[in-house]
Order: C-alpha cells, then structure tokens, then sequence
C-alpha cells in the first residue's frame, strides 16, 4: 500500500505543483522517489513531530496541499493537539497518511501498532478518515484525496498487500464499496481486513449461504445510506477491523444502527481493549489472543 | 511629535484593553500589557500588512502565539482598520465577535488560529518556508510568552529554522519573567544564548521601547532566523499591576478600573 501511495502521489505532484510532502524522519526507501523528483516540495522535518504538523498546517495556509507521511501513532498521537488544532481547527488542507494499521508493525511491538487511531482521528470535527483496503482503494483514494480541500486521515497497512478489487470497480471518498450483493447477512470491512472478509466469504459462499460484501474504505464521513439499506433489507452486519472495538468502524456503524427501532443485531470483530504483549508477526498476535476469528452462521442469526 | 504620537496610541491601546477586560469581566491583562509596545512597533512601523493586502502572498504575517494576549492584538487591528473599533465591545461575552483566544476566522486580521502554547512558531516557520519556496517577499513575524519556552515544540521549530537557514523568520520573545504559577518555575536566565546555541541571530532589547525595537526586528543576518528578547513588564503602565502575578487572572473591578484609567490618563 505504501508503495501505491507513493507512485500515486509522484504522479500527482507532476501535474499539480500545489503537493508538498513533509516527514518526521520516517520513509527510508519509500519516500526517495518523491524527493527526487520534486526537492523543493518534499521536507524531512527531523523527529520532532510536533514541529512537522505545525509546519504542515503553515504551507497550507500558504495555499499548499500538504501530505504528512509516517507510522501511525507518529503522525496521530504523538502530535494530537496540533492535528486538533493547527489542521481540524483551522480546516487546513492536510492529509496525514499513515502507515502500519493494527498489528502490522507486529514484532516491533505495541509502541508501533495502530489500534486507537480511527476513534481518535474520526472524532475531529472537518476531519475524513479513510482506510483504504488493498492496492487499488489506495490509488483511488490518494487521487481523490488531492480535489478534495481540507484535512483527511489516510491509514494505511505496509507493503504486499493484494488486490481484492477488480479493476472497474467504483470507490468513491465517502460512499461504501459493495463487493459482493448478497441477502443472508452482511461482511462490512475497513482497511486491510478487507484481504481477510474476502476469504470469509469465499467460505460462507462454498457454506452456500450468500452474504453482501461491503468495503467501508471511508468511515468518516460513514456512507450512512449503505447501513440504512442493510437494516431496510433486515440483514445483520458484521463489522471487521483491525482496531479497538472501541471507537472505530464497528462504532460508526452502531451509531447509526441506533437511530432505527430495528433488530438488525451488530457483530463486531476487532481488536478487545487491550495492549499486546505478544511478541510475533500481526497474524501471530491475532492467532495469540483469539481475534478475527470467523463468525458461525448461527452466530449471525441465520 | 513622533514620540508623542506613539506614546498616546500605545496608551490608548492600553485603554481600550482595560475597557475590554472590565466590560466583559476576563482577564489575562498583565498578559497584554507587557505586548502593546511589541504590537505598535510591529503594526505601526515594520509590518507590510494592512486590511487591504491581506491575499498579498508578499505581505508581512504576524502570529501572536500568546494568544491569551488576545485583547491587545484585537485593539492593535481594530486601531488599524482591519475591523471596526465597536466590535471591541463584543470581546469575551455571549453572542461576542472575539474570542478569548484567536480564531481566524473570527476577524481579518487574525493570520493565525492560537492558544494552547507552542503552537505558533511551527506555523509560522511553516508560512517562511512557504515564502521560500514561491519566492514570496516579507516576513513572517511569531511573538510568544516566555512562559510558552517552555513547550518542546517550540524547541523542535528553532533547531529546524535554523538547520533550514529560515531568515524571514523573526520570533520576539515577551520576556516578561512571569507565567502560570510564578517565577523562575524552569530556569531560562540564559534565554537568548539558547537561542544562539541553535544558530539564531540574536537581540536583546527594553521590550517597552518602540526605538529599541525597531533597531532590533530590522537588524538580523543573512542564513539566520532572528530572535528578539524583549524584556518587559507584565502588567507595564499600572501601578498595581506591575510585576503582579495576579493580573494573569483578574479583572479590574470598578475601583480598579477608575484607578487603571486615572494612571493612563497621566501618564
């Protein structure tokens, strides 16, 4: 994914001389090719994150559009209040793009993974928050990014991912991605999870049972109309992340959920209120503590 | 003539901040008066920014990080044209125009949305690079509390200015020895030479004379960012004000402010 965002916004910045890019240090064999081609729009701010959005929001103010890149919790937690204030706030058009979403920085331990940051980010008044779920959502997500003014969180995992999409399929900033229609029950993922729900389905398909399945690349703003055609249609929802069950993908859609008098009920699959201390690869970790397992039938409803 | 003129604007900024903070029972005054000497020499001879120019990507920017300082700003930009001088009513009261603290887009005026420290030197570091890359003329100009120093960001944007060579960068320190709880609550008796130490030119001057000040905000060296140390007094002008932690949090009462008033008027 990272290497998508990249080659994405190299070819951005060639026609729009407005792209700047800034990094807190973080990108060593990523970010070369950008620098390269455009020296006087890329900075390398030094670890001093603070300091990189300040800056991000002071070229924005000067009419640049400005991508911050690093690891999640260095670009989200780190430099909360600046991203509160110095881009929310003032409605500054940055994007932050970070990478290693959930467990994906795995061994490196809890210090590197990405578990909060959806709940923090979409909390932001004017802020979006997009999770885009294989190569080709990152390509279309980072080339709406650019035409759409003001600030927005692009999570992303690492590298290797593969393409679950084909390639005519229609993601849009904002409005969900079905991949597949369906009317048993309802699969709906955000980011790199969407790797993962496609071999549920896959295996719910071979059960002979039909389910929808939904790509929720931007939980922020949620496409509510999706959710609301799901409990129109009386189908229960499944919601996959690789983040707390507090505050992300799975909230957003209970909040909407919990405007209708429905009994559509609401799995939520994620990561429980807790800090690994697991030493292991993502998928290790998730083997450790039981996660993304995938939900029987019965539990469903069916 | 000069001088007469400039001591009876900065006197009556002073009125129309203690206006401002009786009118609407807030406070931070201390916090604005050790400024209105910086704000006059900043807006009535250095900066090219005027109500008219402000899309001008060439124009001077100023950014009050100390925006708890608010009320001196607002009576600096009111003075000047950039809104008119009876919104000052509507500082820090329902239904107001002026915040406590600044939003941009509040007034024209404000460059700046600021008021949790340390925010606003990373910002304007931001607006002197951008200025650099477009081959944008002025400068951009950040005044903070002493106080605010004490914040890492603040620290993260002086080495990088300097480690860029940010030379239209200027930050005035308002040193005015007093900030939340007291004195001397971190030690930064040897401010201007850390701020050396990190490749910034350096001056330090009375932080309540406009001469004084000008020499210094035009003075600096090619490669380098600039850093005035302005020595001042909270609360400067008012007797009981002077030195006083206090006025950090109070408001004149009315005895006060007759008082307040009577000195200015003297003075």
């Amino acid at each position: 994914m990272r290497t998508t965002f990249i080659n994405t916004l190299v070819e951005l910045a060639r026609d729009d001389p407005s792209i700047f890019l800034i990094t807190p240090d973080l990108g060593y064999a990523v970010l070369e090719k950008f620098a390269k081609a455009f020296p006087d729009r890329f900075l390398n701010i030094g670890i001093a994150e603070q300091n990189a959005v300040g800056i991000a929001s002071g070229l924005a103010l000067s009419g640049y559009k400005v991508y911050m890149y690093s690891i999640i919790p260095f670009v989200t937690m780190r430099c909360f209040e600046q991203v509160r204030l110095d881009i929310a706030y003032m409605n500054t058009d940055v994007k932050l793009v970070g990478v290693g979403e959930g467990y994906s920085y795995g061994p490196a331990g809890a210090t590197h993974h990405a578990i909060e940051d959806i709940a923090i980010m979409r909390v932001l008044p004017n802020m979006k928050v997009c999770c885009p779920g294989d190569p080709y959502e990152v390509r279309k997500i980072v080339e709406q990014s650019a035409e759409i003014r003001g600030p927005m969180y692009i999570r992303l995992g690492k590298n290797n991912e593969p393409t679950i999409h084909n390639t005519t399929d229609n993601v849009t900033i904002g409005k969900a991605s079905v991949l597949r229609s369906g009317e048993d029950f309802a699969l709906v993922t955000t980011g790199n999870m969407l790797e993962l729900g496609a071999s549920w389905v896959r295996e719910w398909e071979a059960q002979g049972y039909n389910p929808e399945f939904v790509s929720m690349h931007t939980v922020k703003p949620l496409d509510k109309d999706i959710i609301t055609s799901l409990i129109a249609r009386n189908m229960n929802i499944i919601a996959l992340e690789e983040h707390s069950v507090l505050g992300g993908l799975g909230s957003a859609i209970s909040e909407v959920i919990a405007g209708f008098n429905t009994e559509v009920k609401l799995i939520e699959c994620g990561i429980p209120d807790i800090y690994s201390h697991y030493v292991g690869s993502g998928k290790a970790i998730a083997a450790h503590y039981g996660l993304f397992q995938i939900p029987s039938v019965k539990d469903v409803g069916l | 003539m000069h001088e007469k003129k400039m001591n009876d604007t900065c006197k009556e900024l002073r009125k129309s901040v203690l206006d401002m903070m009786h009118y609407s029972k807030s406070s931070h005054i201390g916090s604005c008066f050790s400024i209105i000497e910086i704000l006059y020499t900043l807006y009535f001879e250095i900066l090219n920014t005027r109500p008219a120019n402000l899309n001008d990507p060439n124009r001077d920017i100023f950014i009050l990080s100390k925006a708890h300082a608010s009320a001196a700003l607002y009576a600096t930009l009111a003075f000047k044209g950039f809104f008119p001088r009876g919104w000052l009513k509507r500082y820090y009261i329902d239904d107001g125009i002026l915040p406590g603290h600044l939003d941009r887009d509040a007034v024209p005026g404000v460059e700046c949305s600021c008021g949790s420290l340390g925010h606003g030197l990373p910002i304007g570091l931001g607006m002197a690079i951008a200025k650099k890359t477009k081959n944008a003329s002025g400068k951009v100009f950040v005044l903070l509390g002493d106080g605010e120093c004490n914040e890492g960001s603040v620290w993260e944007a002086v080495m990088f200015a300097s480690t860029r060579k940010i030379d239209n960068l200027v930050a005035i320190i308002d040193f005015n020895h007093l900030q939340g709880m007291g004195a001397d609550v971190i030690d930064q008796a040897n401010l201007s030479e850390r701020f050396s130490a990190f490749g910034w030119h350096t001056e330090v001057v009375d932080g309540h004379s406009i001469e004084a000040l000008s020499g210094a905000l035009l003075s600096g060296s090619p490669g380098k960012p600039l850093v005035i140390i302005a020595n001042t007094v909270k609360g400067k002008g008012i007797s009981f004000m002077e030195g006083k932690l206090e006025w950090h949090y109070k408001s004149p009462n009315d005895q006060e402010y007759e008082q307040a008033l009577r000195e200015l008027e003297k003075s």
